[in-house]
């Protein structure tokens, strides 16, 4: 099968994945025990008001015609309205989507960081007590909540030592203005951002693939080439689709990412300010994450450094370190590459965690204070933007792993 | 007594030989030796713990470690050394019983794909896969929010995100049995498919599914933990390291490190002594699989 004929069948297969998660959400909402209506309510709910939010929601029509509603609304970018104040839905979950994004970036960034680290020095040291303390750290990082170490990590550097913020993303004072929507953009909802930007990103991604595919392939390994450029790709995608949604305020936004915008901006007390914020809750989820990275690490950098062209490369008197970076660990990584797709789920996961205990006002923390509101339609928006996103990053992995290892495509 | 001493020299040598039995023995022993520890003693938890659980003002409020309470009193001035004692029932109750409902429901809808084959196979891993393509957290708190809080809830919502890897693991490991020769042998005998299924591949699936449970404990544990953490737990009136932990939040900045810490090095305990008995027992089951 050729790359392109695998990626058309790849992404009509993610149609029928997305169709499922939808239904799934839908059923969920609607139909496992518990009317959402009166649950929103809780015990004291007049009848009158009950009605009024069933009809205004269109929770009165019959099930297939809201299941139709609900499918045409996701398409067409509209989420719903809020239980609680009638706000969209769509509007909100964007506008909190940075700062999950932001987490969710420098948090696999720590974690596949300490875990090639830690498990390419458990490989060398295969057996010796080094190793044997790798491992051990790396099972007790697995059974961790990610909340319990978020705490202690805030009582050590945030209350003990006052090193960095124990919540929020930013200094009151440098907040922007809220991430208020322009009501002055012309509305056209999603599906008209999609169709302006979605292309603006594709051309970078295929312009990066082709540049760095022609000249970077001999000077770089060729799975961080194209990694990084996806990467590029992606956060162009998706910081437009931020953007588009997010004001202009005091923090000048572009990206939405704090960090990025303040280098664009050129303010170092803003990137302070923000790394302060950043810092403790990455720590917190790459920590938690890494425990796989360094077993996978490990085990494969033993069969990798037992190979003959290693063997080889130590022959003709490359230094270790480059022996062992850059050529073992070059092999190393493409599973490395697998396995941060597998963990993006597990990732998102944390953050809503993650983000509920340093108050990050990102997309799990707009859940977890939905789910305090009994906001059933805000879940439900939320709960789907997460699903969404990883049945988009499986697809993006799958497809660089074809295009990395051509065995996949059989 | 004779009895107890007959039962402990079958066990003891059982021991022993797990010893002997390589670092994948001694593993299996360490976390056995946790996870037991820690059901014993909530099962024993009302002689143990020295104080009530759940009455309030026992001793002073958000007092540190001290000769009286041991491990500190949280902001209702609860004995958090007798919270701790008793409060792992909750997160032991909901991984057993999602690991049940795993199984029930798991087990036999791998099975019936798999042996099945054709559309039904296609249709069903498909619904599956998209199931697993879900954050497990994610989809576990939209079930929760939905049903309710309760121990039986929980369990539900946590079950619906580990029922796809119960039928993923079963639905391989039929799919490679079914081609070994003594079931071949029992199709060329004439056994109909449903003899095959029950009494040659599933004796088989055994080990697998007790490795597959045991792993998926320390998961449900910690998912159980973030349950309780976004506010969909048990109520507040059962002691439950997970709302010990969330609860502590608000004494956290004031530096009262006790409320917290002490929970959460247990959920950690019970969750590490499930991850090592899966572990090792996955090692010691399959060997093959490690190389």
């Amino acid at each position: 099968m050729s790359l392109r004929s695998y990626v058309i069948t790849r992404v009509l297969l993610t149609i029928p994945m997305i169709l499922l998660l939808l239904t799934i959400v839908f059923l969920i909402v609607r139909v496992l025990p518990g009317d959402p209506v009166l649950l929103h309510f809780e015990k004291h709910a007049d009848p009158e008001d009950v009605q009024r939010l069933r009809h205004n929601l269109g929770l009165d029509k019959p099930l297939y015609a809201q299941y139709a509603d609900y499918l045409i609304g996701i398409v067409h970018g509209d989420f719903g309205k809020s239980m609680q104040d009638f706000s969209s839905i769509g509007q909100q979950i964007f506008s909190a989507f940075p700062a999950t994004l932001e987490l969710a970036i420098y948090s696999i960034i720590v974690a596949v960081t300490v875990g090639i680290l830690l498990g390419v020095t458990a490989s060398r040291s295969y057996g010796s007590f080094e190793d044997h303390a790798i491992r051990a750290f790396g099972t007790v990082a697995y059974a961790i909540p990610v909340f319990f170490l978020g705490m202690i990590f805030q009582l050590i550097f945030g209350v003990g030592l006052h090193w960095f913020r124990t919540g929020g993303r930013i200094q009151p004072t440098l907040e922007p203005h809220g991430l208020i929507v322009h009501l002055s953009r012309p509305s056209g909802g999603f599906g008209s951002v999609l169709l302006f930007w979605c292309p603006v990103g594709l051309l970078a991604l295929a312009a990066c693939l082709g540049v760095l595919r022609r000249k970077g392939v001999k000077l770089w390994p060729k799975g961080l080439c194209i990694s990084v450029s996806v990467l590029l790709a992606s956060w162009l995608i998706l910081s437009s689709l931020a953007w588009h949604f997010a004001s202009v305020g005091r923090f000048r936004l572009a990206t939405g990412l704090y960090t990025i915008d303040s280098i664009l901006e050129g303010n170092v007390v803003k990137l302070v300010e923000s790394l302060k914020g950043l810092v403790l809750p990455c720590l917190t989820l790459g920590l938690v994450l890494c425990g796989i990275f360094i077993r996978l690490t490990r085990s494969n950098m033993l069969e990798t450094l037992r190979l003959d062209y290693v063997a080889a490369a130590r022959a003709r008197g490359l230094r270790e370190s480059t022996v062992v970076y850059g050529y073992a660990l070059r092999n190393a990584f493409l599973p490395v590459l697998t396995m941060m797709g597998l963990q993006f789920a597990a990732l998102l996961g944390g953050a809503i965690l993650t983000e509920t205990t340093f108050s990050w006002p990102g997309l799990g923390r707009y859940l977890v204070d939905r789910i305090n509101f009994r906001d059933y339609t805000a879940i439900q928006g939320a709960v789907i933007l997460f699903g969404l996103m990883v049945a988009l990053v499986s697809l993006v992995v799958d497809v660089l792993y074809a295009y990395l290892d051509p065995r996949i495509r059989l | 007594m004779a009895a107890v001493r007959s039962m402990l020299g079958k066990f003891l040598p059982g021991i022993s030989s797990l010893a002997r039995g390589g670092s994948a023995g001694r593993i299996v022993l360490v976390g056995a030796a946790i996870v037991s520890s820690i059901i014993l003693m909530t099962l024993f938890s009302p002689w143990l713990s020295p104080h009530d659980p759940v009455a309030i003002n026992v001793g002073p409020v958000a007092s540190p470690p001290s000769r009286r309470f041991p491990l500190g009193t949280n902001h209702l001035g609860q004995d958090m050394l007798s919270r701790v004692i008793s409060g792992g029932g909750v997160m032991l109750q909901v991984a057993i019983l999602s690991a049940f409902f795993c199984l029930i429901v798991g087990v036999p809808i791998a099975l019936l794909a798999s042996y099945s084959g054709g559309y039904v196979d296609k249709i069903v891993s498909l619904v599956m896969d998209s199931f697993y393509a879900f954050p497990g957290l994610v989809l576990a708190i939209a079930i929760a929010a939905m049903l309710g809080r309760g121990v039986i809830n929980m369990a539900l919502s946590i079950a619906v995100v580990y029922v796809p890897s119960y039928f993923r693991v079963v639905r391989s490991q039929v799919l490679t049995i079914r081609e070994l020769p003594y079931a071949e042998a029992a199709k060329a005998i004439g056994a109909r498919g449903r003899t095959i299924l029950l009494r040659y591949v599933l004796p088989n699936l055994v080990a697998s599914i007790v490795i597959i449970a045991t792993v998926n404990f320390a998961d449900a544990i910690l998912t159980a933990a973030g349950l309780t953490f976004v506010g969909l737990g048990v109520e507040k009136s059962i002691p439950d390291w997970g709302w010990d932990l969330t609860d502590g939040r608000g004494l956290l900045l004031s530096g009262s490190w006790w409320v917290i810490t002490f929970p959460g090095i247990m959920i950690v305990l019970l969750a590490l002594g499930f991850t090592l008995l899966g572990e090792g027992l996955s090692e010691l089951l399959n060997p093959r699989l490690e190389h």
